[in-house]
C-alpha cells in the first residue's frame, strides 16, 4: 500500500516538475536575443527623432562657386566670435533673386528672403550648455581643418536628416551614429572623450576641466 | 538542446521559464549600449531642467551705458545674448570707475527681469495698501491723470499739486520741476542728502554754488569724519579705485587714511588709523583740532594771509569753548590724541578733511560741515592739487525759460508748504507737517518720481497719516515699493537699462563729467519713460504749459539739453574734462574764505540735539551704512541680501551692534532677541555683541525693514526710519537727525 502511495507521490512529483532545462535555456536565449535586438536596433530607432532641415542644402554646388571655401559663409567676426551657421543676410547676398532651377532655392527666396524670416537651421554639432567652445582657438590658433570635427560636409549634395535624442535634445552627431560609440573617423563622434583625446596630446597629460567647462 | 526538448512531452512554462527569460533579457541588455547610453542621457537630461538658468542662444553684443542705481555714476557695459541682457560689467575706459563695479551694479539684471517689476499702468481698486490694482492701458491711465490735472487748474488750485523727487540730478527730474513751474505749483520737494549741506556750507564759506568735491587721488592724508569710503560714500566705483591704489602691493603709496567713527565699520577696518568719538560730536573734534593748529601756529600762514577772512574771530570762538581739553569730555577722545591728530593732519603735505557721514544719504549739519572744512582752510588745501575743490559740472544747454500763464503765476505765488523753499525744497518732512497741521490736506495730488518717501522719511506714523489724507497719489515707480502700494494711479517708468537719460558729476568727484544713460534692452514690460509722460501731459493741458514742452518727446528734450555733446555722448557714452583744474578764487563778499559768514544766524557747534531723555533711554542709537544694502528705499537685489553676514541679518531679524560691556549691563548675550525702543518707536531685534563699537552706543544697519517689494526683501529686519523723527538743521531746516536715544531690553 505504501509503495503505491510512494509511486503515486513519485509520479505526481514527476508531473509536478516545472519547466525543464530545455525550456529554461530556450527562454534564456530568447531573452538574450530579444534584448540584444532591442538594445542594438530598436532602441536607437526609438531614441532619436528625425527632422529635416528647412531647406535641403547642397554644399558642393556652393563650394564650387564661392571664392574662399568654407570661410565664405562660416567666418570670424572682428571680435573673434564665430559666425556659425550663416544667417539670412549671408544667403541674401546672392539669393536676393532666384539664381537657378532648384525647388529648394525657390523655397529659400519665397519663404525666407522675401518674408525676411531667419531660416531655422538645425545644428548638427551643437554641444550641450555645459560646454564652452571657441572656434578661434582651434581654427585660428592651431589651424585645425573644418572636416576634422565636422566631416567632409562640404562635399555633400543634400542635407542629411537631423536626428535628435529625445531625452537630451542633443543632436545624434555628438554621440555618433554608431550606438556603441565606435568611431572610424575623427568626425564620427563629438563627446567629451573625443575632444579630450586631442587635448591630452597637446597638454601632455589629461587637460584641465575648466578649459571647456567654465 | 533539441534532444532535451524532445524528451519533454510538453513544454512547461512557469515561473522558472519567465525568470530565465528575465535573466536572459538582463544579460543581453548588458551587452548592448542601452544601459550606458541611458545613464549618459539621464545626466544630460538633468542639466536641461527648466530651473537651470541658461541664456538663450543669440548673437553676443555689448552695449555701453551708465549705472544709475546710486548717484555714483559708474560706466557700465552690458553683454547681451540676442535680446537678453546677461552680464553687467564696469567699463574699462570710463574715468569714474575704470572697469570696476560694485555688487549693486552687478545685480542690476535681477531687478530688471525680477518679479517685483510693475508691468503695466495700474489703477487702485481695493483700499490703499491692500495691493489690489487693475491693469489699465496707457491711454486710460493718461486720461485719468490728465483729468485730475486739468480739474485742479480749472479750479484755480494748481498749487495743490505737490511733487516728491529723488536726489538724482538728471534731466527727467529737471523736467518734473519744469512741469510744476509751468503748471503753477511751488510745492516741489527733493529728498535731501549731504550734498545739499556741503553746498550750503561752501556757499557761506567760499561763495561757491555747488557741493564739495575732493581730489583724493592726489591727497596724502585723508581724515574721514565718519565718511563710509568703503561702504558707498560719494562714487563707490571711484572710491574702490582710490583705495586699491593706496593699498597696492605693486606701487606702494604714501597716502594715509585716518577714520573717525564710533564703530568699526569696513572703512575703519581699512583705515591706517581709527579713532572713536561719541556720535554727533564730530564737529567738536574738528574744532578742537583747529584750535590746536591755530594755537601752535601750525596753519598755512601764506594761505591765511592771502585768502582767509575772520581768522581772529574764529580763533576767539574756539579758544573759548573748543580746546582739546574741553573737547575731550564732549567727544570722549583723549585730549592728547586730539593734539596728536591735529599735528599729524597739519604736517601732511596735502591733507584733506572729509565731510559726510555714512554714504551721504543721512546728512550732518551745516555747522558740522563748516567745522570740518575749516581744517582744510587752515592747512591751505583748497583749490589745490590733492585738496578740496567745488564740484564742477560740464556746462550744458539750458532749456528756454518756461512762459507762465496767469494760473501758473497765481499758483506759484501761493504760500508754499515749506515756507523757506525757493524753486524747490529739500525738506519733504515739512510737507508732511503742513498736511498734518491742516484739517483738509493742502495737497490734492501728489506725484512721486525717483523716491520712496514712505520708506525714506522718518516719523513714519505722520507720513502714513499725511498720505492717507491726500486724495490722489500718482507714482512713477518701476517697482511696487512702500509708496507705490499706497498710490491710486501707477505710471511705471522704464527701468534704468531700458531708459534714455543723463547723469552729471557724481558726489565728491572733482573733475566734470556727463554720462549718457542709453537703453540697453527694449522695455521688458509695457512701461513708459516718465519724461515722455510729463511731456504728453503738458501737451494735453495746452496753452502756456504745452508751450513750455515744445519737444516731440523726451529724446528731443534731452538732445536739446545736451546740445553740442549729443553726438559724442552717443558714440563714446561720456564727456569729461580730465585736465580740469579749479580756479583759486573765492566768491564771498570779502573775496576770501570766511570761517563764519556774516549771517545774523548764530551757529552752534554742539551736537545736533536728539530726542529722548537719558534716564529712560540710556543708549545712543545710530545708523550704519553698508555697500551690501540699498538704504534709500530702492530695492536691494536678492544677490546682495544673500551676502549679508549672520551678524547683520539672521533669519528675518536684524542684528544691532553693541559693546560687550553694554551687553553685560543689559543682561544680553550675542544673538539674543531684544526689544529696541526709542521715543518714536520700538522693534524686535537681535544683538550683535562685539568690541568694535563704543559703549552705550547701538548701531543699526540702514536699508532693511521693507514691507513692500517681494519675499526676497520684505519682512526682513527693521527700518531705522521707523524709530526716529526729523531734527531740523538750525541753519537750513534740512533733516539732520544723526541718531536718537534708545533703550534695549531683553525680549
Amino acid at each position: 500500500m505504501t509503495t503505491n502511495d510512494q509511486n503515486a507521490k513519485n509520479e505526481s512529483h514527476k508531473t509536478c516538475t516545472g519547466a525543464g532545462p530545455g525550456t529554461i535555456t530556450v527562454f534564456f536565449l530568447v531573452g538574450v536575443v530579444a534584448s540584444m535586438i532591442f538594445g542594438w536596433i530598436v532602441f536607437p530607432e526609438l531614441l532619436y527623432s528625425k527632422k529635416h532641415q528647412p531647406i535641403d542644402y547642397n554644399h558642393r554646388v556652393h563650394l564650387d562657386v564661392v571664392s574662399n571655401g568654407c570661410q565664405s559663409c562660416h567666418f570670424f567676426y572682428e571680435d573673434g566670435s564665430f559666425s556659425g551657421v550663416p544667417n539670412l543676410a549671408n544667403c541674401r547676398e546672392c539669393h536676393e533673386e532666384v539664381q537657378g532651377e532648384s525647388k529648394e532655392e525657390l523655397k529659400l527666396v519665397e519663404q525666407y528672403v522675401r518674408k525676411n524670416r531667419e531660416i531655422p537651421w538645425l545644428v548638427y554639432s551643437r554641444q550641450p550648455d555645459c560646454v564652452f567652445f571657441s572656434h578661434a582657438a582651434h581654427v585660428k590658433k592651431i589651424d585645425l581643418e573644418c572636416k576634422t570635427c565636422h566631416g567632409p560636409i562640404g562635399q555633400s549634395t543634400h542635407s542629411r536628416v537631423y536626428e535628435e535624442n529625445r531625452i537630451t535634445k542633443v543632436s545624434r552627431d555628438i554621440w555618433g551614429k554608431n550606438i556603441a560609440g565606435i568611431k572610424k573617423n575623427s568626425w564620427d563622434r563629438m563627446k567629451m572623450d573625443d575632444c579630450a583625446e586631442c587635448h591630452a596630446e597637446m597638454a601632455g597629460k589629461k587637460d584641465a576641466c575648466f578649459v571647456c567647462h567654465k | 538542446m533539441f534532444e532535451i526538448l524532445k524528451e519533454e512531452k510538453t513544454m512547461k512554462i512557469d515561473r522558472r521559464a519567465f525568470l530565465s527569460l528575465g535573466l536572459g533579457a538582463a544579460a543581453g541588455t548588458a551587452i548592448t549600449p542601452l544601459p550606458w547610453k541611458l545613464i549618459d542621457d539621464s545626466s544630460i537630461w538633468t542639466q536641461n531642467w527648466p530651473w537651470t538658468p541658461v541664456p538663450p542662444v543669440g548673437k553676443v553684443t555689448n552695449v555701453n551705458s551708465v549705472c544709475t542705481l546710486c548717484p555714483g555714476g559708474c560706466g557700465i557695459t552690458v553683454r547681451k545674448s540676442g535680446d537678453r541682457a546677461i552680464k553687467i560689467e564696469g567699463r574699462d575706459d570710463h574715468p569714474i570707475n575704470k572697469g570696476g563695479i560694485c555688487l549693486l551694479g552687478l545685480s542690476g539684471l535681477q531687478l530688471l527681469y525680477g518679479p517685483t517689476r510693475i508691468q503695466t499702468p495700474l489703477k487702485r481698486v481695493g483700499d490703499r495698501g491692500e495691493n489690489k490694482f487693475k491693469p489699465i492701458s496707457w491711454t486710460e491711465a493718461l486720461t485719468i491723470f490728465h483729468n485730475s490735472l486739468k480739474q485742479m487748474r480749472d479750479d484755480k488750485k494748481s498749487h495743490e499739486l505737490a511733487c516728491i523727487l529723488g536726489n538724482h540730478s538728471d534731466s527727467t527730474s529737471a523736467l518734473f520741476q519744469r512741469f510744476c513751474q509751468s503748471y503753477g505749483t511751488p510745492n516741489v520737494f527733493q529728498m535731501p542728502s549731504a550734498q545739499d549741506i556741503s553746498a550750503e556750507g561752501l556757499k557761506r564759506m567760499q561763495g561757491d554754488e555747488s557741493s564739495i568735491a575732493y581730489d583724493l587721488e592726489n591727497a596724502d592724508y585723508i581724515l574721514s569724519f565718519g565718511a563710509a569710503l568703503m561702504d558707498g560714500w560719494g562714487s563707490p566705483g571711484k572710491m574702490f579705485q582710490i583705495h586699491g591704489a593706496r593699498k597696492s602691493a605693486l606701487k606702494p603709496s604714501q597716502a594715509r587714511m585716518v577714520h573717525i567713527d564710533s564703530r568699526m565699520s569696513n572703512t575703519a577696518a581699512k583705515a591706517d588709523s581709527w579713532f572713536t568719538v561719541k556720535p554727533g560730536t564730530e564737529a567738536v573734534l574738528a574744532l578742537a583740532m583747529a584750535q590746536f593748529i591755530i594755537h601752535e601756529h601750525r596753519y598755512n600762514h601764506d594761505f591765511a594771509r592771502k585768502y582767509i577772512q575772520g581768522l581772529d574771530d574764529f580763533k576767539a570762538l574756539i579758544d573759548k569753548s573748543y580746546t582739546p581739553e574741553k573737547a575731550a569730555s564732549i567727544t570722549g577722545l583723549d585730549s592728547e590724541i586730539i593734539r596728536f591728530l591735529a599735528k599729524d593732519f597739519s604736517k601732511a603735505k596735502r591733507p584733506v578733511a572729509l565731510f559726510g557721514r555714512g554714504n551721504l544719504e543721512n546728512a550732518g549739519s551745516v555747522a558740522e560741515f563748516m567745522a570740518i572744512h575749516a581744517l582744510n582752510a587752515l592747512v591751505g588745501n583748497i583749490n589745490e592739487k590733492g585738496g578740496v575743490w567745488a564740484k564742477p559740472e560740464i556746462s550744458l544747454q539750458n532749456w528756454k525759460p518756461a512762459e507762465l500763464d496767469g494760473i501758473a503765476i497765481e499758483g506759484l505765488n501761493q504760500k508754499p508748504l515749506d515756507p523757506d523753499s525757493k524753486t524747490f525744497s529739500n525738506r519733504p518732512h515739512r510737507m508732511i507737517d503742513a498736511i498734518r497741521k491742516s484739517k483738509e490736506s493742502p495737497v490734492s495730488c501728489l506725484m512721486v518720481y525717483g523716491a520712496n518717501p514712505v520708506y525714506q522719511l522718518s516719523n513714519q506714523e505722520a507720513v502714513q497719516k499725511a498720505l492717507a489724507s491726500i486724495p490722489m497719489i500718482v507714482s512713477f515707480s518701476s517697482f511696487m515699493d512702500e509708496t507705490t502700494i499706497l498710490s491710486d494711479l501707477i505710471l511705471p517708468d522704464h527701468f534704468y537699462l531700458e531708459k534714455l537719460s543723463d547723469t552729471r558729476t557724481p558726489p565728491g568727484i572733482q573733475k566734470p563729467i556727463v554720462s549718457l544713460q542709453k537703453p540697453v534692452v527694449k522695455p521688458v514690460y509695457d512701461t513708459c519713460h516718465s519724461g515722455d509722460v510729463i511731456i504728453r501731459m503738458a501737451k494735453k493741458l495746452g496753452g502756456a504749459v504745452a508751450n513750455a514742452f515744445s519737444w516731440t518727446d523726451f529724446e528731443g528734450c534731452l538732445k536739446n539739453h545736451l546740445g553740442q555733446y549729443w553726438k559724442t555722448l552717443n558714440q563714446k557714452g561720456f564727456v569729461d574734462d580730465a585736465s580740469y583744474k579749479p580756479v583759486r578764487r573765492f566768491s564771498t563778499s570779502s573775496r576770501k574764505f570766511e570761517f563764519i559768514s556774516n549771517s545774523k544766524q548764530k551757529i552752534t557747534f554742539e551736537p545736533v540735539p536728539i530726542d529722548g531723555d537719558t534716564a529712560k533711554f540710556p543708549l545712543l542709537l545710530i545708523s550704519c551704512d553698508s555697500i551690501r544694502l540699498v538704504a534709500n528705499g530702492a530695492p536691494t537685489p536678492p544677490f546682495m541680501i544673500k551676502t549679508l553676514d549672520d551678524t547683520v541679518l539672521k533669519g528675518n531679524d536684524v542684528l544691532v551692534e553693541i559693546n560687550s560691556r553694554t551687553a553685560k549691563i543689559m543682561g544680553l548675550r550675542h544673538n539674543d532677541v531684544a526689544s529696541l525702543s526709542t521715543p518714536h518707536g520700538s522693534a524686535r531685534v537681535r544683538v550683535n555683541v562685539h568690541e568694535g563699537i563704543m559703549e552705550n552706543v547701538v548701531a543699526i544697519p540702514r536699508g532693511l525693514g521693507h514691507t513692500a517689494y517681494d519675499d526676497y526683501l520684505s519682512g526682513k529686519g527693521v527700518n531705522y526710519m521707523s524709530l526716529i523723527k526729523p531734527v531740523e538743521d538750525s541753519l537750513t531746516g534740512q533733516d539732520v537727525a544723526w541718531g536718537i536715544r534708545a533703550r534695549l531690553s531683553k525680549a
